[in-house]
């Protein structure tokens, strides 16, 4: 595959999102929930990146900081408006405004993420209320045109959530967050709550709305199947940190690190004639606020070797059939250096 | 002579059967007519999406309906080692009922958390279990307690078996359920959305223990849930189930390769499989599930499907495609196709 020289909408670069654990009477802080530990990646413009991993291991809480909702504690996120490069965290509270008005979230349950109390129209018009649509007929018309482009009837605005099905919610909130013409949207677990049968339905909306309005998703998600079949390019996080990243296929085809391997082979596949040959992981995943020295992978790998005790493998790039694939992992590391000679 | 040994096979079969939901003076015929046969020591999933009676048919295999709610008609026969027993007729709390559940049929359920008593330790429910149906002990059924937490891969069990359920982890919850039902050695464990909650490399593990212990104690599993990779995976015989009714039934293999109903079929074409990339077709199934107060006449399903006629205003009759394999519906052999 030719490599194309690609236009960065984001770039994180070192971002930390900790959490303070407090006890006592004093609320002394005992300890950080490293939920988000030092991810530097790159989102091109009108990719879709796909996030995946397992509860707890920080990719809600990455989408989150991304739009500034959960405040990251170190770190930068350099988002180009227009071609002119802003850190995100620096941003007073006016910009910030402008720049929300570029990144937009749909949330996982779409039962808790609309207003009981609102009808449609209520809850679609104050983010454009906000960002100067000041006519009524305006914003009634530009919902109307919103809901059509979800596949849904204008005259549906008026009425209250309890009266739409789990899908259609979704649906809608996918509406309000395309309402004020964002660039990114952040799709948290955004089909997880679905059943299958309705699944679809929003994925290919999803696909559709991305190639019409030129959006850029980040999509996460802990369903492999699904991340696979919209991303471009997909980054595996295990316990706030990115081990591997790389493109969809690719990702696929050559999966390098033993945790992605094991993920991807816990999967259960609805093929005839295909049994997975299965890596079943030890034990759970470690608390993040007390994770492993070196290597957070090491007690569940089958790989374990001495040095992913102490020392913490780094994210390094490999270039592997043109394109480029990054992998956190020493015995990767030593194997494309001939130095490994154990078996995989 | 082939289908007497089958006849034997069976541990447990429900025919017919019909519940129904009572609520604001309003009927939701939840399961209408529904029949199937579980094999000793095999897998039976019933597979559908939320709100089409799965869970319902268990728990009126288990008696454990709510209030407001009630088997209306049909069969459900348990073929135990000193002869049939008709579960329908037994009164809910009853003697017959009470040392039925729990020792012969068992059941795992979606959410460990909500399952698992908070206040009372492992040990202590295990136990419980142990002592109402074996006739231990105290010492006895504590020293099995903690074999049960160990045999299920539990590390450390002479201490976990004296701890609450929320110092578990999800995983290790499921697990403790599955040691609790797997307690008195039923015959048929009844496992609803067993790994829903859970991620999936815990899921993978908890599946492979289900399957090991299947084939170490020849338990027969009824897996209910709404996840075609792990019915395809998992068991041997499949029943999909729309709004109430079994529409395709029969062996796994069967049933995936060649789906005869176009519910399955459009469900099996709606999910993305893995390692097929961004170049698959998803088929997305137009419209939503009905209102179970307000269900179309007929077919079920036939407000969503694509080989949708006049004939379909009435209810197609059970048919078999082959032996095993059965579907529900008019045209079955243009699906086939």
């Amino acid at each position: 595959m030719m490599k194309k020289e690609r236009e960065v909408l984001l770039s994180l670069n070192n971002v930390k999102t900790y959490f303070p654990v407090k006890k006592g009477v004093m609320k002394k802080t005992v300890g950080y929930v490293k939920a988000v530990d030092d991810i530097s990646i790159d989102v091109y413009k009108g990719e879709t990146l796909g996030l995946v991993g397992e509860s707890g291991c920080g990719k809600t809480t990455l989408g989150k900081s991304i739009l500034q909702l959960v405040p990251a504690t170190d770190g930068e996120m350099n988002y180009s408006f227009d071609g002119e490069v802003k850190d995100l965290r620096t941003l007073d509270r006016k910009s910030l405004d402008a720049a929300r008005k570029r990144m937009q979230i749909v949330f996982q349950d779409p039962h808790s993420s609309l207003n009981p109390a609102f009808t449609i129209y209520q809850s679609l018009s104050d983010p454009l209320k906000k960002f100067g649509v000041d006519k009524k007929e305006d914003r009634r018309k530009i919902i109307g045109d919103l809901l059509e482009s979800v596949n849904m009837r204008a005259e549906y605005m008026d009425r209250y959530p309890h009266e739409f099905s789990g899908g259609q919610r979704q649906r809608i909130g996918i509406a309000r967050a395309l309402s004020v013409n964002p660039e990114l949207i952040v799709c948290d677990e955004a089909v997880s709550a679905l059943d299958v049968s309705i699944q679809a339905q929003v994925l290919n909306l999803l696909k559709k709305l991305k190639e019409e309005r030129d959006l850029t998703y980040i999509f996460i998600t802990h369903d492999l199947s699904v991340v696979e079949y919209i991303s471009d390019r997909i980054a595996v996080m295990y316990l706030g940190r990115i081990v591997e990243l790389a493109e969809a296929d690719e990702l696929y085809k050559n999966k390098l690190h033993p945790y992605t391997q094991a993920l991807l082979s816990a999967i259960f596949v609805a093929e005839p004639d295909r049994k997975t040959k299965r890596i079943i992981l030890e034990g759970d995943v470690p608390s993040p606020m007390n994770p492993p020295s070196g290597c957070s992978f090491h007690p569940r790998c089958s790989y374990c070797m001495d040095v992913c005790k102490v020392e913490r493998p780094a994210l390094k790039k490999y270039e592997i059939d043109g394109t480029d694939h990054y992998v956190a992992c020493h015995m990767v590391e030593q194997k494309k250096e001939g130095k490994y000679n154990g078996e995989i | 002579m082939e289908k007497e040994i089958r006849e034997n096979d069976v541990i447990l079969r429900v025919k017919d059967l019909k519940t129904f939901f009572y609520t604001n003076n309003r009927c939701n015929r939840a399961i209408n007519g529904v029949s199937f046969d579980i094999r000793k020591g095999k897998t039976l999933s019933i597979v559908g999406e939320s709100g089409c009676g799965k869970s319902v048919t268990a728990s009126s295999i288990m008696q454990l309906l709510p209030e407001l709610s009630r088997i209306e008609e049909g069969e459900i026969t348990y073929f135990s080692s000193d002869g049939e027993v008709s579960i329908e007729k037994l009164p809910k709390n009853g003697k017959k009922m009470r040392s039925l559940r729990g020792s012969d049929i068992a059941m795992i359920f979606q959410d460990p958390m909500t399952a698992l008593n908070p206040v009372y330790t492992i040990g202590f429910q295990i136990v419980e279990n142990l002592r109402a149906h074996m006739n231990m002990s105290r010492k006895e059924a504590k020293k099995r307690a903690v074999e049960l937490l160990a045999q299920m891969g539990i590390p450390n069990p002479e201490q976990r078996v004296n701890e609450y359920p929320h110092q578990f982890s999800g995983g290790m919850r499921q697990r403790a359920m599955i040691a609790m039902a797997m307690s008195c050695n039923p015959k048929v464990l009844i496992a609803d959305e067993p790994t829903t909650a859970l991620d999936v490399t815990i899921q993978a593990q908890i599946f492979e223990l289900m399957m090991k212990l299947k084939e170490d104690f020849d338990t027969a599993i009824l897996l209910i849930t709404h996840d075609m990779g792990v019915v395809n995976e998992v068991s041997d015989d499949m029943a999909v189930m729309y709004m109430g009714n079994i529409v395709e039934s029969g062996e796994t293999r069967d049933v995936i390769r060649h789906p005869a109903h176009p519910y399955t079929k459009a469900l099996l074409q709606s999910i993305p499989i893995l390692g097929k990339g961004r170049n698959q077709d998803l088929e997305p199934i137009r419209g939503s599930t009905p209102d179970p107060y307000n269900r179309p006449v007929g077919c079920q399903f036939r407000d969503r499907c694509d080989y949708m006629t006049e004939k379909c205003g009435e209810m197609p009759p059970e048919e078999m495609v082959s032996e095993d394999h059965m579907v529900r519906c008019w045209h079955w052999k243009e699906v086939l196709k």
